[in-house]
């Protein structure tokens, strides 16, 4: 239906909700197929060992299984890594099996295919695997030791190094008046998407035509680099991301179960399905952070950051997977924040361990980053007395509309962090809470008050394909949008972006229904199937909106100029004459001489008459490589209250003020932060991956990894009030998908700490368990007691 | 993860249940099962045959008898929780039914069933414990009563001989003050430290979850409050006797501080 109104930044309804509500949503597991086996990996339980023998034979015997294969059965290549980040990285070989040695709980030796999972499973649990068991290196700094190699041939475990090469004058952070040093070290994490990972492989072998449907953000990048591991040609190999339940970057990859699927059901010639376990998942899915950070700030008495510096040491597990050495360097553009510091120096060395492979997990790097600045900043506010918000306030970089080069090198879009800041003290009531805290203090409450605050910037929206060669990833950043206008008037929309829960089928008909004067529920969104939607680089880094939109929008641009052409040869006008206004193209001056999108769209399919060097059908396709990153910012605030008896903490107040752009759905942009918030209060105060003293994860279900529920979330009061374009791309949007796990760890450890600043405790690592909050406590006044015995004597 | 396979049977009555329990040494029984199904679905319970009571609904009651309260093994927390009967009669039962685990364990968990599993880091067992709960056992010859002090004798194990089905759990009537004290990370886990305390006969009996391989009374607090100290006095001894597990949610350390403070809040609350 043409239609006058408008609907970008409106919360229209999510298109996807109904199949996903009523549960007729289709997850990979509830597809099935005639004939159809199930695979499962033999994991034997050691984390770093010499293989000496693989006995499939119990395995093999037992009821329903089909075959038994180790690595030599199959001809698979490695697995694929896009990103060797520097000339003279090592790259561990990767196979989707190993057979010298197993490096850490995911690795499998073998793969077991049977008629039902059941049998898949208990068969994979027999097959006898006999190894030497070799001394387990979980620690990073243990590991940059080389004691025990994780890859003999690379003769070393310290992978990579990376320099971003500093700015600036680098003496100020031995001659400033103030020299901030802190190490702070991040655990790892757990991606937790609620479905786990997934696939099923079947095909036509006559043709050697092979489909792969799986569980992930990134069915095109699966489909390139998988027709090289498993030598199908790239024209005879289609992948289906169905309706996939997370990935937060956990999916951002490609998995052996993948390639393995994909070999077997062409070896056997018939479909093949894998689905994992929580348990699998957590050893064989990537893990995220796992990163130690040296950290200095140079600054003034008065509060002014004259530098930062920042030397990192980055766990990258066992091997690689897709990206893994990029993840840190991602960060490494960030360091400065929403800053203006004179001198920046960046750099981390990549360490191989006895774990599983990090790779992405929603903010990649830009967490890591933005939580060591605003701890350092903290720090430094505490260290000269000053407000944290008095020191931020000094050093934010003020408002611009056009792009500004950062000390970091890259242009940053635009930005007004400080506005976002104000918004944020007002909606939290600062003073009032300060006030507060002060006479909480003064009465020596058990539960103490603490306010922590983080004000961010990020680099989203990946990106330019030339900054990306530059940067020695092996792929584009580019995106591609097609828009068919049917003869009922009907629009469907095909995007290369593979969305997991974020809402483009609703956010991409907005754009499109106000581009072409019709309503989103007149548009269709098809996505995630690679031969539907053969043009696309996918769904991460916060990219879709700012990418596949902003394709989107150079698709309408071309649907409506073909349309112009169609209207003025229909009207008798020439093009020049026609303004496009209220959903249609009519006469400048005469708006009821017009052609709407739909009619037009019927003309051009019955085509009786088109204007001469005119194609039937009204249809377009655009493929967009933006110029530059877009950069979100701003400010979140936390509020807790410590117990401080127990170091529990409990988030009483909690508020977001995100400035991601031009909005065009707020209702999905709110989603995203609470989303985000959540995950990053997790971050902060629940969530990491403990290893035991041999290498074995000991938080290896949801009973041990804390994903906290509804009942630990807190209320998250949002604001949306500050749009500032991206002068990135003509919708102005910059990106929101992660903003909310980027700045919230930091903001909630920093009101942690400040709690019970009073006491002495100047820092407390993620997560700030009970226990670690008691003990930081407890240290304090130990060392008090003992100052103040110094003091006395 | 899938558990082993394993046989199944549902009986209709408690002989029954004794007769499969007797034909199958590894059989176990299966009431609500959660605790049960997630331990068979990482193997680590691998038991060859599951006896299916859940549906011996005539074990499922709450009622006055004899001067306390009768609970059958079979009633679920849920119905525990809801109870107007039990909130007069024996209200810190009735409360922390509602503090175990999430809703779905709490429609399906009975307060037979985690007796018998006997974790020490269950809430109810030391509830029970405090109570000094009478447990009644029905065998093949018939029934027999085991006290609360003898219910516990280790880790994961209950005084229930393999072939004796849990009947019923007595209470005594508790009118005065009561408190549970349950730290957590999640609203949903178990206690990293829980405390109960019940004031009885112008003291309080005190007991400890998670603080041992058995729910264990805090002897020392209860000597120390029958000498005449205060609550913050006698909190200083919770510990005692005490062998408080290291693990991911606290170390042995932090939780004996952690039940001085707790044992401090119950006898608060539970004095007041």
């Amino acid at each position: 239906m043409a239609t006058t109104e408008t609907f970008i930044g409106q919360p229209v309804l999510r298109k996807e909700d109904p199949e996903l509500i009523t549960g007729q949503a289709n997850y990979i597991d509830n597809w099935t197929m005639p004939g159809m086996l199930w695979m499962a990996l033999a994991r034997p339980p050691y984390v770093h060992a010499t293989i000496d023998g693989v006995d499939t034979s119990e395995a093999a015997s037992m009821p329903g299984v089909v075959g038994v294969f180790t690595a030599a059965d199959l001809e698979l290549g490695a697995l694929p890594f896009v990103w060797p980040i520097t000339e003279d990285i090592k790259v561990p070989v990767h196979y989707a099996l190993a057979s010298d040695k197993v490096r850490f709980n995911g690795d499998a030796v073998a793969v077991v295919v049977a008629e039902t999972r059941e049998q898949a499973i208990d068969a994979a649990e027999a097959v006898a695997v006999t190894a030497t068991e070799l001394p387990a290196v979980i620690e990073l700094e243990q590991a940059a030791k080389d004691e025990v190699l994780i890859h003999d041939d690379l003769g070393t475990n310290s992978v990579v190094h990376w320099s971003h090469g500093g700015a600036g004058d680098q003496s100020i952070f031995d001659s400033a008046p103030v020299v901030v040093q802190e190490r702070y070290a991040q655990p790892r994490l757990i991606p937790n998407a609620i479905e786990p990972r997934g696939c099923l492989a079947y095909g036509v072998p006559a043709m050697d035509e092979w489909t792969l449907v799986s569980s992930t953000q990134i069915p095109h990048i699966v489909k390139v680099t998988l027709s090289g591991v498993t030598g199908i040609e790239e024209q005879k190999l289609r992948v289906i991301a169905p309706d996939v339940g997370g990935g937060f970057g956990s999916k951002l990859n490609v998995y052996a179960e993948e390639a393995l699927a994909l070999g077997l059901a062409r070896k056997l010639g018939r479909p093949v399905k894998w689905i994992e376990g929580r348990r699998e998942n957590y050893v064989a899915t990537t893990h995220g952070r796992g990163v130690i950070h040296d950290c200095t700030l140079a600054g003034t008495e008065d509060g002014k950051i004259l530098g930062l510096k920042f030397v990192e040491l980055a766990d990258m597990g066992a091997y690689y997977q897709l990206l893994t050495p990029g993840i840190p360097e991602l960060g490494g553009w960030v360091y400065m924040g929403p800053y203006d510091p004179e001198a920046y120096w960046y750099e981390f060395t990549g360490i191989v361990t006895n774990s599983t492979p990090t790779d992405a997990y929603r903010g990649a790097g830009r967490p890591e980053a933005t939580y060591v600045i605003e701890r350092l900043v903290d720090t430094f506010a505490r260290r000269i007395g000053k407000d944290p918000v008095e020191v931020r306030r000094m050093n934010l970089k003020p408002a611009f509309a056009e792009a500004s080069t950062a000390i970091s090198g890259l242009n940053v879009d635009s930005g007004n962090y400080e506005a976002t800041l104000d918004t944020a003290l007002g909606l939290v009531e600062y003073d009032k809470l300060r006030a507060q805290q002060r006479d909480a203090r003064e009465r020596g409450d058990t539960k103490q008050l603490g306010i922590g605050l983080s004000t961010y910037i990020e680099m989203c929206g990946l990106a330019p394909s030339n900054i990306l060669g530059a940067l020695r990833y092996a792929a584009g950043g580019w995106d591609g949008a097609t828009i068919e206008c049917l003869p009922t008037g009907k629009v469907l929309v095909k995007t290369g972006t593979s969305p997991h829960g974020q809402g483009h089928e609703t956010t991409w008909a907005q754009i499109v229904a106000d581009g072409l004067g019709v309503t989103p529920d007149d548009i269709e969104v098809l996505h995630g199937d690679t031969l539907i939607t053969p043009l696309g680089m996918d769904t991460y880094g916060s990219r879709s909106v700012s990418v596949g939109g902003a394709a989107l929008h150079f698709a309408v641009e071309k649907v409506k100029a073909k349309a112009r052409t169609i209207a003025a040869h229909e009207l008798e006008v020439s093009e020049d004459d026609l303004e496009w206004g209220e959903g249609s193209w009519h006469v400048a001056g005469a708006p009821d001489k017009a052609k709407t999108i739909p009619e037009i769209a019927f003309s051009a399919w019955h085509a009786h008459s088109l204007p001469e060097g005119t194609e039937p059908h009204l249809n377009a396709t655009a493929v967009y490589d933006p110029p530059n990153f877009t950069w979100p910012g701003g400010a979140h605030i936390c509020v807790v209250e410590v117990d401080t008896e127990t170091g529990a903490t409990e988030i009483v107040k909690y508020v977001a003020v995100d400035d991601c752009g031009t909005v065009i759905n707020p209702m999905i942009v709110d989603g995203q932060i609470h989303g985000g918030v959540a995950q990053g209060v997790a971050e902060a105060l629940y969530e990491e991956a403990i290893y035991d003293e041999s290498g074995n994860l000991t938080t290896s279900t949801m009973t041990q990894y804390l994903v906290p529920t509804a009942v630990e979330v807190p209320t998250i009061t949002t604001d949306g009030s500050h749009q500032t374009p991206s002068t990135t791309n003509p919708l102005g949007v910059k990106g929101i998908g992660e903003a909310g796990t980027i700045a919230a760890p930091p903001a909630v450890i920093n009101a942690v700490i400040d709690a019970v600043s009073h006491l002495g405790v100047t820092a407390i690592e993620k997560p700030a368990s009970p226990e670690r909050v008691w003990r930081a406590i407890q240290d304090a006044q130990h060392q008090q007691g003992q100052s103040g015995q110094g003091g006395a004597a | 993860m899938i558990p082993a396979a394993f046989g199944y049977e549902r009986v209709d009555s408690v002989e029954a249940a004794i007769g499969a329990l007797q034909a199958d040494d590894g059989a176990k029984l299966l009431a609500g099962g959660h605790s049960l199904l997630p331990q068979m679905k990482l193997r680590f319970a691998m038991p060859t045959k599951l006896v299916d009571i859940g549906r011996l609904r005539d074990l499922s009651y709450i009622r006055e008898a004899d001067g306390g309260v009768a609970i059958g093994a079979l009633t679920r927390y849920h119905d525990l929780e809801g109870s107007d009967e039990l909130r007069q009669l024996a209200p810190i039962v009735a409360s922390v039914a509602g503090q175990v685990g999430d809703p779905q364990v709490r429609h399906m968990g009975t307060i037979g069933g985690a007796v018998a599993h006997s974790d020490p880091a269950g809430d109810m067992p030391s509830v029970l414990l405090a109570l000094g709960a009478t447990f009644v056992a029905t065998g093949l010859s018939g029934t027999r009563e085991i006290a609360a002090a003898d219910m516990f004798p280790g880790l994961f194990q209950s005084a229930l001989a393999n072939d004796e089905v849990l009947t019923e759990i007595r209470v005594p009537k508790t009118s005065g003050g009561w408190s549970y004290q349950k730290f957590t990370r999640r609203a949903q886990d178990w206690a990293v430290v829980g405390v109960a305390a019940v004031r009885m006969n112008g003291s309080a009996n005190v007991s400890l979850t998670n603080m041992g391989l058995t729910p264990l009374r805090a002897g020392g607090v209860e000597e120390a409050l029958a000498g005449g100290a205060d609550p913050a006095t006698a909190a200083e001894r919770a510990d005692e006797g005490s062998a408080p597990p290291s693990d991911s949610f606290g170390s042995e350390e932090y939780r004996r501080a952690l039940s001085k403070v707790l044992v401090r809040r119950a006898l608060e609350e539970a004095l007041a």
